[in-house]
């Protein structure tokens, strides 16, 4: 049975005061205890802390390093530092925030735009630390600044380097550009190393070489006063000032030749494309333009929200890096390789003979795939067809070696895959495949993979995409017979201190070999052929060269054209016009220089496309641009 | 002659003093020791804002509040308190859910509920909801309590408190399972069962670390060596130490603290301002600091003892041990006894909302008094 209690009343006043009287005593036992710290803290230990105290007194300051320099593989500088003015914030002496920063903005020293970013940044960092709020000031704020000074506290005017690119707009999707340190870099940065400096590398070599740029920041203790300014000499006795030496970064010694580069973005001014060239023997990028490009000058400087939107706004988007992250389809840029596709699985041979009637169907269906020549290119061999970029041809072959051999060979090649260039921000492509195509769908139907897709990748159309950058190494495929390396832009790091070099040493990429290796000859033949033979798609740009050139014109659709329409240039919009492709290396017998060239809505590779190849191509090896 | 006439007169005011104290429900003692400790308070943070005049305005107008709000409470009549508690208990649970799907973020922790015009944390409310709902379930019960009623206690605390604790908010969490454990402890919890928690607890401890947020584990490290992170996790302790420590035996004098004025001292006007007690009044200032809240503790306790029920009992007991525990943790977290925690020094610390529960239990613990004593007063 359950024993049943009831409330004692006195019980109960019993029990709560005994245990008032026990917690009493714990209460009076901890406040001795609290008491006692304050003691041991404030009389025992005293001596310590008043030490400790009077060396909070001296505050850090930071001793920025120096960041490596940039030089092109000529040894021009593209990217230094000069000495310039910049207007730096203090957290902890510059009273109300919001009223400094609304001051600086009603001076014109800050854009009113800018003040919630600058204000973020300050909270940021921590109060004692100067925090760059504007980076190198003209001589006209500098003057508006030292007049008003006294109106803002915990604001100084520091002389620091800042990143300069004397090349201004050339280069600037390799290089890359500093520029303040956000929030969102906070998160992944080190900022120790940071103590001092203001900005960080956000794209291109500067970001995907930051760490060897920047070196490591050190700081100098200073003495200040009771309101947190500095003072030189303090009566009595000063604790030891620490200090530490800055690193500096180390230089960089790229494969780009910016005068080059110059040549490509000139010859390719006013248009919207990408021109990568690069050295078979080693991988050196020594060209690498994305059109329009922009000043990076502007970020390093600080560049403002209204000046950032309107580059980031702009349907030319002079931000995007088309050689790294645009995806094209290849076009008919493709049509060798898949030539050599054909040869290495044996079911094409060099003379084997196809007739090119304007079009061509699958077995049992009507559709007709047309060729760009409507009126057919006649009786085709191997040469012809790369000569004359007979479609039919090419519809034929990738049709008799199916999308499995196709897949296999082009993913080997390195379609699909990033290249691994040594900056970031590159992207893979799409190398089509059944798979590929399961994973990329959601809808059952879209998922079957249909005969004709694997035809038209025999002309480098359909689902195929390939970045500039992946065009130009499967171009140094051909040129190195099966022996590429992967493109790289920095050539070696030099230590400005000891003078000790890194070499980067050249990374062959996974190297093809030929059942025959005749075969690489009867593609580079039929490449030569492009640009000199009879009906040659390239002849026109190649004309008058001092050296052979093998290359392969393309273009890549951008609108499809109806079964029974006809494509009529003038009539489409600019913006839907085909893409003009021109692979090419020179010279043929020993290329010293492979390049891409993609222009935008440029319509035909051989017009658009190859006269651009073709001054990069003399400017390096009739002039020497290096 | 005339100075009997004096003397009688001031009598006459005391007299009069009292009965208004009485008729409004206040316990004289208490207000003294609550107005003496707030207005030092007010006095250092005036120095601890620095040139923020604004921040020490409105914690004066906030304490202006608290007085209201606790002569308000002062006059709600016992049974309704007691009547009140499970009521209490659920909206603040229902609250803390709410926060918890629908809170604001601040500081990186959710705590906040915007109910228009304020914004709030329901997890204050819990702070006197839990104490008030373990009191109101024991006072049903006979004491001391069986094995049965502690384990339901104990689902009490715990559920307000994990949701707490998810915010995260460790100290608030920690406040409020302090107040309702004070609860069952002081209507007798055998001492064995005590003896067994705390054995439980400590073999929970490992438990308890897998489930802390990566910041708290390293509040606790950093404690057990500051100096390993003198610019990150350990820069507070180390900067309030050599606040405290610097300060000596009578200070360095009122708004002359360098620690706290330069800006040294992290958070000085908030959980921090004990160091800036310590660095401008010295020793003295916290050793008459400590005793005063040692009056407001002992008075509560006193006051606890004369209540004539175990409702009022229960729940006037935890209230000053509770407040106890503030004044334990911050002082202990400041001088490096403890480790970091979000806990304000209560009366002192800048801050609205852990001011205005502060005096609101006040205000509950005079009107349980004033109603009728057991004892004769």
């Amino acid at each position: 049975m359950r024993r049943v209690r009831i409330k004692d009343e006195h019980l109960e006043q019993r029990i709560f005061l005994q245990r008032s009287a026990v917690a009493a005593f714990i209460v009076l036992g901890l406040m001795l205890l609290l008491a006692g710290r304050a003691v041991w803290l404030q009389v025992l230990q005293h001596e310590l802390y008043a030490g400790k105290s009077q060396d909070n007194r001296a505050h850090p300051e930071p001793l920025p390093p120096n960041r490596g320099i940039i030089y092109d593989r000529a040894s021009r500088v593209v990217a230094e530092n000069t000495p310039a003015y910049q207007l730096e914030l203090v957290r902890e002496q510059a009273g109300d925030l919001d009223t400094t920063l609304a001051q600086l903005a009603l001076l014109g020293l800050l854009e009113q735009d800018d003040l919630e970013r600058v204000r973020q940044l300050v909270l940021s960092r921590r109060s004692f630390e100067p925090v760059p709020i504007r980076l190198q000031l003209d001589d006209e704020r500098v003057a508006r600044y030292a007049v008003h000074r006294h109106e803002l506290p915990g604001v100084s005017l520091e002389t620091r380097m800042a990143r300069h690119y004397p090349f201004g707009a050339i280069g600037a999707h390799a290089l890359g550009y500093v520029s303040t340190i956000s929030e969102d870099d906070l998160a992944r940065l080190d900022m120790e190393r940071y103590f001092g400096t203001g900005v960080v590398g956000k794209t291109g070599i500067e970001r995907a070489y930051e760490d060897e740029l920047l070196g490591s920041g050190g700081y100098r203790e200073v003495l200040v006063n009771a309101e947190g300014r500095r003072v030189d000499v303090q009566d009595g006795k000063v604790g030891q000032l620490r200090s530490r030496q800055p690193h500096a970064g180390r230089d960089l010694r790229l494969a780009l030749d910016i005068e080059l580069q110059r040549v490509a973005e000139e010859a390719m001014a006013g248009r919207r494309g990408a021109v990568v060239a690069i050295d078979p023997s080693n991988g050196d990028v020594l060209v690498l333009a994305s059109l329009p490009s922009f000043d990076p000058n502007g970020f390093a400087r600080g560049i403002s929200r209204r000046d950032y939107l309107a580059l980031t706004e702009d349907p030319d988007q002079p931000l995007f890096n088309r050689v790294l992250r645009g995806t094209y389809p290849p076009g008919s840029t493709i049509k060798p390789i898949m030539a050599l596709a054909g040869l290495e699985y044996d079911v094409v041979r060099p003379q084997d003979k196809f007739f090119c009637p304007g079009h061509f169907s699958l077995p049992r269906s009507r559709h007709r795939f047309r060729d760009w020549r409507r009126e057919g290119h006649g009786s085709m061999n191997m040469r012809n067809a790369v000569m004359q970029s007979c479609d039919v041809y090419f519809y034929r072959l990738a049709n008799t070696l199916g999308i499995e051999r196709i897949h296999d060979i082009m993913s080997r090649i390195g379609f699909g895959a990033p290249t691994g260039i040594d900056i970031g921000g590159e992207r893979g492509g799409i190398m089509p495949s059944p798979q590929w195509k399961k994973t990329a769908f959601s809808g059952r139907e879209q998922q079957v993979w249909f005969p004709g897709e694997t035809v038209i990748l025999g002309i480098g159309q359909g689902y195929w995409a390939a970045t500039p950058l992946q065009l130009a190494t499967a171009t140094a495929l051909l040129a190195t017979r099966g022996r590429h390396y992967r493109p790289r832009l920095v050539r070696a790091l030099v230590d400005p201190v000891t003078g000790a070099v890194e070499e980067r040493t050249p990374q062959l990429l996974p190297p093809i070999e030929l059942k025959d290796q005749a075969n690489w000859e009867v593609i580079v033949d039929a490449m030569v052929a492009v640009t000199s033979g009879p009906r040659g798609t390239a002849v026109r740009a190649s004309r008058g060269a001092l050296y052979s050139i093998a290359g392969k014109t393309g273009t890549a659709q951008v609108y499809t054209v109806g079964q029974t329409e006809n494509y009529d240039e003038k009539k489409i919009a600019e913006r839907l016009r085909d893409h003009a492709l021109f692979v090419a290396f020179a010279p043929a017998e020993a290329p010293k220089l492979v390049i891409a060239v993609l222009v935008e809505n440029g319509g035909h590779g051989s017009s658009a496309a190859a006269p651009i190849a073709r001054a990069v191509f003399d400017a390096y090896l009739v002039r020497g641009a290096s | 002659m005339y100075e009997e006439l004096a003397a009688s007169r001031t009598r006459r005011t005391v007299t009069a003093t009292a009965r208004l104290m009485r008729a409004l429900h206040l316990d004289g003692m208490l207000l003294s020791g609550v107005a003496a400790v707030g207005f030092f308070g007010l006095f250092v943070l005036y120095s601890a804002a620095g040139d923020n005049t604004v921040l020490w305005f409105s914690q004066v107008a906030r304490f202006g509040i608290g007085v209201a709000v606790m002569i308000a409470i002062a006059q709600v009549p016992d049974h309704f308190i007691r009547m009140v508690a499970p009521i209490a208990y659920v909206i603040g649970l229902v609250l803390l859910v709410l926060v918890m799907l629908a809170g604001d973020v601040g500081k990186g922790a959710q705590r906040w509920l915007d109910v228009g015009i304020v914004r709030f944390q329901p997890s204050e409310i819990m702070k006197l909801a839990v104490p008030m709902m373990c009191a109101w379930y024991l006072h049903q019960r006979p004491l001391p309590p069986s094995l049965w009623n502690v384990a339901a206690v104990l689902m009490m605390i715990l559920i307000p408190v994990l949701l707490i604790a998810e915010q995260p908010d460790l100290g608030t969490a920690l406040l409020v399972v302090a107040a309702g454990l004070f609860v069952v402890v002081l209507g007798g919890l055998p001492w064995t069962y005590l003896l067994g928690g705390v054995v439980v607890a400590g073999a929970a401890v490992p438990l308890v670390w897998s489930l802390l947020h990566e910041y708290q584990r390293q509040r606790i490290l950093t404690l057990l060596d500051p100096q390993s992170d003198p610019l990150g996790a350990g820069y507070h302790i180390i900067q309030s130490q050599i606040a405290i420590g610097s300060g000596g035996v009578f200070g360095k004098g009122w708004t002359n603290g360098s620690q706290a004025q330069l800006e040294f001292l992290p958070e000085r006007s908030t959980d921090f301002i004990y160091a800036v007690i310590g660095e401008e009044f010295g020793l003295l200032g916290l050793i008459a600091l400590l005793a005063g809240y040692l009056f407001i503790v002992g008075r509560g306790l006193y006051m606890a003892a004369q209540c004539r029920d175990a409702y009022a009992r229960l729940l006037s007991g935890s209230i000053a041990l509770t407040f106890f525990v503030y004044v334990f943790v911050n002082a202990g977290m400041v001088t490096g006894l403890l480790p970091v925690v979000g806990v304000p020094l209560p009366l002192v610390s800048y801050g609205g909302t852990s001011l205005v529960t502060l005096m609101a239990a006040f205000g509950i613990l005079m009107s349980l008094h004033s109603g009728r004593k057991l004892l004769g007063s």
